[in-house]
């Protein structure tokens, strides 16, 4: 099966062991995942304002793109990029006037209405549990703190599980042989792109994020989100700095797990 | 035209509906930052209390969007946030100078920052 993909910008530079692990691993289970010809920057953040419609065109121009390519679906493994693509999707669908003036306005792209589905690479896994645990070859036999962090989760409408007490990641894990531990921060915000402006906030986060992880006997922690994955991984040493008794975790992509699990010997 | 009504337009959200319940200061992973609880920066909002628009709050809020889902009147407080940041960036007043970013940081978080910091 061959299903269209969008990387984004992170997992062609810093996160690039994000994408490595995840072609391999979908590879592994049967899904060739096709990046598109030709995508464009989601635009990170989806824009909130009411009346500027302007953000919202990269994020539809790559939904143009996906059904030109003959696509309808497409798989976003960058949290960010997931939650961009899949809100101005909804917009698509939902509010008419709007895309009046977006199909308007891009006059030399066909009209667009909504109807790709934008997933997660993480909800194509959970309908794939029983080919993942007939994959493994070397069960994780360590404890994983998921973090899902905020944007796989909201807004609710485009949550890919269940937006107060998510699983999926958990069942994954389980799926690779390894525990997912209670861990009561999975869906608190890491601080995001507080990196760039107030990175002590951003460092007090991950503090607590990671005691928290440690707490619950957590031998690391895994995410989707390659912010995520930055803040967590980079800021550990700034928080070892306020705090020398702390001791760092490593940070994974969910993906590099399956990889780690699908290896021979 | 008023703070409320600048606000109300830009996030398309009715302020009044707020009645101060504070589960979204509750819920906020940022409130300790934060010059302004984010019902606070509610209340000041109606009152037309312009000193909102000088805080810090709004550039703290990193869109989570915790109040949003756990708000009981459904006011969506990250549009709110966003409208308030606006009233700024559109006056070519950015949070940031972005060519004073010197810190090796990955594009998700330069191209995130620039967006919600700069107009």
């Amino acid at each position: 099966m061959e299903v269209a993909y969008y990387p984004g910008c992170t997992l062609k530079t810093n996160a690039k062991v994000f994408e490595e692990s995840l072609i391999n691993a979908f590879n592994k289970i049967g899904i060739k995942l096709k990046e598109l010809n030709k995508w464009y920057c989601c635009g990170t953040v989806y824009s909130l304002a009411t009346d500027n419609l302007m953000y919202r065109l990269a994020a539809i121009r790559n939904l143009i793109k996906t059904k030109e390519e003959g696509f309808s679906k497409l798989i976003v493994p960058c949290s960010i990029c997931y939650n961009t693509l899949k809100q101005a999707n909804l917009m698509a669908k939902e509010d008419e006037e709007a895309m009046a003036k977006i199909n308007a306005f891009m006059d030399e792209e066909p009209d667009y209405d909504g109807s790709v589905e934008v997933l997660h690479p993480l909800q194509i896994l959970a309908m794939k549990l029983d080919e993942i645990k007939r994959m493994v070859k070397k069960p994780l036999n360590k404890n994983y703190a998921c973090y899902y962090g905020c944007l796989l989760l909201r807004p609710k409408e485009v949550a890919i599980d269940e937006y107060e007490m998510p699983t999926i990641m958990e069942k994954l894990v389980e799926a690779l042989g390894g525990s997912a531990v209670n861990f009561p921060l999975k869906n608190e915000c890491c601080g995001s792109y507080n990196v760039v402006s107030n990175k002590e906030a951003v460092v007090d986060r991950v503090y607590r994020i990671i005691t928290n992880a440690r707490k619950n006997n957590a031998d690391a922690i895994i995410t989707s989100c390659p912010l995520c994955h930055f803040n967590l991984k980079e800021m550990q040493k700034e928080v070892k700095k306020l705090h020398p008794d702390f001791v760092e975790m490593p940070v994974y992509y969910f993906s590099e797990l399956m990889e780690k699990a699908f290896k021979e010997g | 035209m008023s703070l409320l009504s600048k606000v109300e337009e830009l996030s398309g959200q009715n302020l009044y509906a707020c009645y101060q319940c504070g589960r979204c200061s509750a819920g906020c992973p940022m409130a300790d930052e934060m010059d302004l609880l984010p019902n606070q920066v509610i209340l000041l909002t109606i009152r037309g209390d312009e000193s909102v628009v000088e805080a810090k709050t709004p550039w703290i809020c990193a869109q989570c969007y915790q109040c949003a889902v756990r708000c009981p009147k459904n006011v969506d407080i990250a549009k709110i946030m966003e409208a308030l940041r606006l009233i700024k960036l559109r006056k070519n007043i950015d949070y940031i100078k972005l060519e004073k970013i010197k810190k090796n940081l990955p594009q998700i978080a330069l191209v995130a920052g620039a967006r919600k910091y700069t107009g």
